[in-house]
């Protein structure tokens, strides 16, 4: 090979070795608009035409925020008809009301605040001038304000069309009461499994099928698993998941479609990465320790419950709260099992209807307002949080309770 | 005194522990479990795919009767509005079933209380249905999906699926391919423990706030490129392209772990015999790795056939036969979401289409994903 062609081989090595780093960034770049939009969706500024302005409701020259309770009461009262605040008072008696609540109430009965327009976080941190003016223009009734579509009303607050006083409360002990039935029914049933495959299970057809199938089941596409839990959960067993069977709901007007259903479903698909997870953690258990044990006599129960166990457990749990992440985003199989209704008030039970956050976000990204693209945006901000706790604890888990072995 | 023998006395037969036996019996149902799903799965698809194609789907036809008629009469008269009908169509009035044998303009004549039915008496007004089969053939040659007006075509919905797929696998793949290349052969071991939790930050993510992002920035970014006549608002670019982004890591990760089991010595085999860096990547380690690449590719498309949520949001709401990317067609998965998302009554049409859009599904991924697993016994590189 001549000198020239060792330089023209480099020169392409030079080229793509470019290539892979642009490759890279590429991705780094998705990854940084994916943050980028949600963040730009859950602030900006916002017009917003309120019937009554909050400061023509202040009392003796004090704001509306800084009064007691029993002010707050009267304004209320003086603002709206008399039916309405008895229905209320009938919901929930005004004595157990926080003040706060009674403030919400004056928000949404007596401010009515609507919003007009709404702009990205881009548009309101380049363009401020301009979007002054249009607001000024086009809504002259209407107050600009920079809002955080992510603020303590917002998770405080429960579902409602009016995105002026929706929240994501309902959602969010949807989502946690679903995982944590998924955990109380796959944490076990998973651990076990992976115990039996990796400390008893000889080497024989059964088990080989079963190890087979456990690894093709985690590749299931997740609606499948909403389709099953449809079938069996929801449809099948319908009696017993809707609390008919223990008496605890009504047979006329309950169906099977509740959050024990949705989180049997869950549990259902975060089993198999639950086994395989705890697998893991088995195997990285020396078996030293085993023979250890055996030799001193101890049963092989013993051995798992005493010695492998205690060993594997950081690992067990760390795997069993990424399979935790990978089941509070599921959305499909919620959607197909659940055929999620418009839910307003907190889930009770096990028997409750449900909606979790996910399927919050999916219904107001899927609406054609534009508002509630941004409460959508406000929704995943929650969603990401939630996540970013969870991997969090694994990772302290990981790092607190590692053994050297 | 002599010791005595005591191994007489001392049994070393197993003893039989029966906290043993029941907590090693409870472990085994527990791992058998995974297989109920499997079977419960598989059980429930074929149950109500079978029901799909096995049970006459009745359509209004809104053509009524004229007249009223009685147990015995054979030939009927119908108005003329509604759907037309064909000889030896099979047809409803009320719970009965009649089956056409011959039409004389406005009169039917027909042979009456056909499948176990009762001839019985009908009030003019009544009005017809009609019965159609949904036949396999039709399921998957068929181009059109709107099984309420029957016709059951799979293929829109397919080939949504496929092209989605497709164009997801088309980002993934390079890209993915590129950054396990730099990330094994070229980076630092720093760099690589900095970049690689990066990536994966990106599996993390719910597919929900995919859907939310490619509705959100990547079709109007697509808008803004191609113009707004030509791109639609739902469309499977945008889709395709942000499922191409949600399984780069998937690709990233599985490739890289390939690249980085081909050992170090073939790579200084190469550089001995005066390869570049570029030339041992290409030419050495991916032809080495190329068993687990082509797994990882496999595992991608099936994850992304299988991705719903996604579509769901910006692939569009509709079954429609197309091959341009920048319109809106729904896919196998988008479709299941949406016609469950509202109130669906058991033993409908559309709850068993469901099931038999869901077998095929489950089939799709299965086959890939043993594929892939094939792939990796069948062409895996042994080195010593």
């Amino acid at each position: 090979m001549s000198a020239s062609n060792l330089q023209q081989r480099h020169r392409t090595g030079r080229v793509w070795l470019v290539v892979f780093q642009v490759a890279l960034l590429t991705g780094i770049v998705a990854l940084t608009a994916l943050l980028f939009n949600i963040l730009n969706g859950s602030f900006g500024y916002v017009a917003i035409e309120d019937t009554i302005a909050p400061q023509d409701l202040a009392v003796n020259g004090v704001p509306l925020e800084e009064q007691d309770k029993d002010t707050l009461i009267q304004v209320l009262q003086a603002h709206i008809s008399a039916g309405l605040f008895a229905r209320y008072e009938f919901d929930k008696p005004f004595a157990e009301r926080s003040a706060g609540e009674v403030y919400d109430l004056i928000l949404e009965r007596v401010v009515e605040p609507k919003f007009v327009a709404q702009w990205s976080l881009y548009e309101t941190l380049t363009n401020r001038d301009a979007i002054r003016q249009t607001a000024a223009q086009d809504f002259p009734n209407a107050r600009l304000e920079f809002r955080s579509w992510l603020n303590s009303h917002f998770l405080r607050a429960p579902q409602s069309s009016y995105p002026e006083i929706a929240g994501v409360r309902t959602a969010v002990l949807g989502s946690l009461w679903t995982i944590g039935i998924a955990v109380l029914f796959a944490f076990p049933v998973g651990v076990a499994a992976a115990v039996y495959l990796q400390e008893y299970a000889p080497d024989n057809l059964i088990n080989r099928i079963i190890q087979t199938n456990i690894t093709n089941l985690a590749g299931v596409p997740s609606i499948i698993y909403g389709i099953l839990g449809l079938a069996i959960f929801v449809r099948a067993l319908g009696h017993f998941t809707s609390g008919v069977a223990f008496g605890a709901s009504d047979p006329t007007t309950s169906n099977g479609r509740t959050i024990l259903s949705a989180g049997l479903t869950l549990g259902m698909l975060v089993l198999p990465l639950i086994i395989i997870n705890a697998q893991e953690a088995i195997k990285a258990v020396p078996s030293s320790l085993r023979q250890a044990s055996f030799g001193l006599g101890a049963t092989r129960w013993e051995t798992v419950w005493h010695h492998v166990l205690p060993n594997a457990i950081s690992g067990i749990m760390t795997g069993t709260i990424l399979a935790i992440s990978r089941a509070i985003g599921e959305t499909a199989p919620l959607v197909v099992i659940g055929a999620s209704t418009f839910i307003q008030v907190d889930p009770e039970g096990p028997f409750s209807n449900f909606t979790t956050l996910p399927i919050q976000i999916y219904q107001w990204t899927a609406r054609p307002q534009s508002v509630f693209r941004n409460l959508a945006g406000g929704a995943s901000l929650v969603l990401l949080g939630l996540l970013l706790t969870l991997n969090a604890t694994a990772i302290i888990l990981r790092n607190r309770y590692r053994r050297s072995l | 005194m002599a010791p005595t023998r005591t191994s007489d006395h001392v049994s070393l037969k197993r003893k039989p522990r029966l906290r043993e036996l029941v907590i090693q019996s409870l472990l085994f149902v527990c791992g058998l479990l995974s297989i109920f799903v499997t079977a419960g799965i598989i059980y429930e698809l074929g149950k109500e795919s079978l029901l799909f194609f096995g049970r006459t789907q009745w359509q209004l036809t809104n053509k009524p009767i004229v007249a009223d008629i009685a147990p015995a009469d054979t030939r009927i008269e119908v108005g003329p509005i509604g759907t037309p009908l064909r000889e030896g169509d099979t047809l409803r009035l009320d719970q009965e079933v009649l089956h056409l044998i011959a039409i004389e303009d406005s009169i039917y004549v027909v042979e009456r209380g056909v499948q176990d039915t009762a001839p019985a008496s009908h009030a003019a007004g009544a009005v017809l249905h009609k019965g159609v089969d949904p036949s396999l053939a039709e399921f998957f040659t068929g181009t059109t999906w709107a099984p309420h007006a029957g016709q059951f075509g799979v293929l829109p919905l397919l080939n949504a699926t496929l092209m989605v797929s497709g164009i997801a696998i088309l980002v993934a793949l390079p890209l993915g391919l590129a950054t396990a290349i730099y990330l094994s052969e070229y980076a630092s071991p720093r760099a690589r423990n900095t970049l690689k939790p990066i990536l994966e930050i990106l599996a993390g993510v719910p597919t929900v706030v995919y859907g939310y992002f490619a509705l959100t920035f990547m079709t109007p970014l697509l808008r803004t490129i191609f113009g707004q006549n030509v791109v639609q608002i739902y469309n499977t670019a945008s889709a395709g392209i942000v499922i191409g982004i949600l399984i780069l890591p998937l690709v990233s990760t599985i490739s890289e772990d390939a690249l980085n089991a081909v050992p170090r010595s073939l790579r200084e085999a190469a550089y001995g015999l005066g390869a570049t860096r570029l030339e041992t990547a290409v030419r050495i380690v991916l032809p080495a790795a190329f068993s687990g690449i082509a797994a990882a590719a496999i595992l991608a498309i099936s994850r992304a056939v299988g991705e719903t949520m996604v579509v769901a949001l910006a692939a569009g709401a509709g079954p429609a036969f197309t091959f341009n990317p920048f319109q809106a067609a729904e896919t196998m998965t988008g479709h299941i979401v949406r016609i469950s998302g509202g109130d669906l009554s058991y033993d409908s049409l559309d709850y068993n289409s469901i099931f038999a859009i869901g077998l095929m599904l489950f089939v799709m991924t299965l086959a890939l994903n043993i594929f892939s697993q094939y792939i990796v016994r069948r062409f895996r590189e042994v080195y010593e």
